[in-house]
């Protein structure tokens, strides 16, 4: 890799259930400008832009980055539209990353949103195609089988999935960008919520959000007005087909594979004592433990134990989703994306009260199709 | 930067519907021929990137059966825009900037004929000052078109000359759609669709799949005997109110071309992304293109328009004159947005 990457600013809306005082161009343009304001520069100091979102039915527009140059400051400048289900909020970020890296711009503003509100996201998951399964029961019903399996593996408890919903929740609530603020969140509170996908309770899911994220990411010499920029250490994507036979939904490979170009460009070897904080994309409360092992923090069936003994919680050893995470904020598009901004404010110690005390290392991790497209990053305080 | 060249292209040849195949089973061969074509092997192929649009297949995640197509195990490096397979082209570009892979494959695919393409690009508007008002896309293309006569020297003539150049040449192109020997001035006694278009200056409905390999200075050297070379490329997006634009002119696309230092120099060919008549004459001034470039060999749009190929089909037809030595330098371009919203500009050169 040619040039050095930086975060130089970063930015979000405060996310919510309908931000109906906004439009579309409004809310991307919310953290767009805070991102700007940041990282101390104007929109004719950016030289492209690449947003990203999940399926245009979300919203109901087609290619909405068309209508939304304008708002972007993008009008005679390249604008990159990425679209890779649940990780495109990451993917967008790495590709923003590499057109720095690459050398081809020196300051680029890189954004991510969804605003469910503009439509219905179980509808858009739900058309009848000819010959093939119909997900009609949303996410859930499509993902709670592979969490079962887990179960059936690992033989945890089934008091973990709890614990993972209540530890985000009291941690959303030092963030005041979080959609959900639930201040009398309890372990009776989620254990007594209706099930929806056995094993999935209604508040072991992620709501619904509309919100948005911004970052610019500047090469070496544009950080150079930054006072504490995040450096990125590494990037990495994974694919994999989801419909081969044999292939591991529980256990991707694809997630693995990332996890260790990640970490081998970053020169970590041993993820639990090399990262600081991790924010890892989390709809589903038990995919805090089925990623903690697919990431290498925790042997295979074994990370239910770091979640259960406290390892994980903000004042843990290794802290998993100090904001709050996916389960208490999901514009789905962003979401990957403010997994990737909140590791670098984390690293840059501007986390607010949601800060990990020394975190000098951290990782974003974004998921999305049928746990098959995986998109990481790791950031640090130091240059590498 | 580092050399990057288009080393192999593969197309499906356009249709009004295809019917009997899916999008996975259009994405099979093209991809496999663009591989075999390069010469390296599927497994050795550093980057995949893809671009398609999901609301042309009316579901979400259509890219998705598109990776379950291309033998994606195990794990690849991937990406995917929702833009047309030029822009593809474009990240794939950069991607092979990091020197940590040689090689990359680039497709895309699109059925319009699912449904009403012009509605569906409707709902590609501003969506709560335009697309309510359900301008479709055909008549946007109306009004600018009728903007470029008003307010420059084109007439309709001019139009329908693009129009039977465009069928002339598609005789030579098995994989075009739209063909044929036509006097320019008889295609003027056809009736208006959107005036002042008529039938002729618009670019077919079409279905199709396209796929290309990029590789890297010595292994594109090594795997094809002549690298169409990338020399530069780059992209640019106008605004997208149609009020805060003067629609005769495309912006966007002069910026691009001047990025990539097209302006100033001549081409011996040109493969232009033009759905519509007029815009290949907007287009042709603002890259100051002269006679001595032979444009649209291919036909271009006119000939076969699927939506999300054609733009990345003008850079593989473009490699394609290179490639055969029937061009030294050659240009493509492609559009995205109403009215040429979006323009992306590459040169493509043998040495």
């Amino acid at each position: 890799m040619a040039e050095r990457c930086a975060v130089l600013g970063i930015g979000q809306t405060k996310h919510d259930s309908e931000r109906d005082d906004v439009s579309i161009a409004g809310l991307v343009r919310e953290a767009a400008l805070r991102a700007l304001e940041d990282a101390g520069l104007e929109w004719a100091d950016i030289d492209a832009v690449v947003i990203g979102k999940a399926p245009d039915m979300f919203e109901g527009v087609v290619m909405p980055e068309l209508y939304l140059a304008d708002a972007l400051g993008a009008v005679g400048k390249p604008m990159l539209r990425v679209h890779t289900a649940g990780s495109v909020g990451g993917s967008t970020a790495v590709v923003a990353s590499h057109l720095v890296q690459a050398g081809v711009h020196q300051r680029v503003l890189t954004v991510a949103f969804e605003k469910q509100s503009e439509s219905d996201v179980m509808w858009a998951l739900a058309p009848k195609i000819p010959f093939s399964m119909p997900i009609v029961a949303g996410a859930g019903g499509y993902f709670a089988p592979h969490i079962r399996e887990y179960i059936r593996r690992s033989s945890a408890p089934d008091t973990t999935g709890i614990n993972v919903a209540v530890k985000d929740r009291v941690n959303a609530l030092k963030n005041p960008y979080a959609h959900l603020q639930m201040e009398d969140i309890s372990f009776e509170q989620v254990a007594d919520s209706p099930m929806l996908w056995d094993p999935i309770r209604y508040l072991e899911t992620c709501p619904s959000s509309d919100g948005a994220c911004a970052m610019v990411l500047g090469s070496e010499s544009a950080a150079g007005s930054v006072k504490n920029p995040a450096w990125v250490l590494g990037t990495a994507v994974r694919s994999e087909p989801i419909g081969m036979a044999g292939r591991d939904e529980v256990d991707p490979r694809a997630g693995r594979d990332c996890a260790a170009e990640v970490y081998k460009q970053a020169g970590v070897t041993n993820p639990h004592r090399d990262i600081d904080v991790a924010e890892i994309y989390v709809p589903f409360s038990w995919y805090e433990p089925m990623w903690l092992e697919n990431l290498g923090f925790a042997e295979q069936n074994t990370g239910w134990k770091l979640v259960d003994d406290g390892t994980t919680a903000l004042d843990g050893d290794l802290p998993i989703n100090p904001s709050g995470g996916v389960l208490s904020t999901n514009p789905i598009g962003a979401s990957g994306m403010l997994r990737f901004a909140e590791a670098a404010l984390q690293v840059r110690g501007e986390a607010g009260e949601h800060q990990v005390d020394g975190a000098k290392v951290a990782l974003g991790h974004a998921y999305g199709g049928g746990s098959q497209f995986f998109a990481m990053w790791i950031v640090s305080d130091e240059k590498p | 930067m580092r050399d990057v060249a288009v080393i192999s292209f593969s197309q499906a040849p356009s249709v009004r519907r295809e019917s009997d195949l899916n999008e996975v089973e259009m994405i099979v061969p093209v991809v496999t021929e663009a591989v075999e074509r390069s010469g390296i092997d599927r497994k050795d192929i550093g980057f995949t990137v893809s671009g398609s649009c999901d609301y042309l297949a009316g579901q979400p995640f259509a890219f998705v059966m598109g990776l379950d197509a291309i033998g994606a195990w195990p794990p690849i490096r991937e990406s995917h825009v929702e833009m047309d397979g030029a822009w593809a082209l474009y990240e794939a570009w950069v991607r092979l900037q990091h020197g940590d892979v040689d090689s990359a494959l680039v497709y895309c695919f699109g059925k319009s004929s699912l449904g009403e393409l012009r509605d569906v690009l409707s709902l590609q508007l501003d969506p709560y000052y335009l697309a309510p008002l359900w301008p479709d896309s055909v008549s946007l293309a109306a009004l600018q078109a009728r903007s470029l006569l008003d307010g420059s020297d084109h007439t309709e003539l001019d139009m329908a000359e693009v129009a039977a150049r465009s069928r002339r040449d598609a005789r030579d192109n098995p994989n075009a759609q739209v063909t044929g020997d036509t006097d320019p001035n008889d295609l003027l006694n056809e009736p208006y669709i959107a005036d002042p278009l008529r039938k002729h200056d618009c670019a077919p409905i079409s279905d199709g799949a396209a796929a290309i390999v990029l590789a890297a200075g010595d292994l594109a050297r090594e795997k094809c005997e002549r690298p169409a070379w990338i020399k530069a490329i780059d992209h640019r997006i106008d605004a997208h109110s149609l009020g805060a634009r003067d629609l005769k002119k495309a912006p966007s696309a002069r910026i691009a071309a001047e990025a990539v230092g097209a302006v100033k120099d001549g081409f011996d060919v040109a493969e232009i992304h033009a759905p519509f008549t007029h815009q290949e004459l907007i287009l042709r001034d603002e890259f100051g293109l002269s006679d001595k470039t032979r444009i649209n060999p291919s036909g271009g749009a006119l000939a076969a328009n699927p939506m999300m190929v054609a733009g990345l089909t003008r850079i593989g037809e473009a490699a394609t004159r290179v490639m055969d030595s029937s061009a030294d330098r050659a240009l493509a371009h492609a559009t995205s947005g109403p009215c040429l919203q979006q323009n992306l500009v590459c040169v493509l050169e043998g040495n």
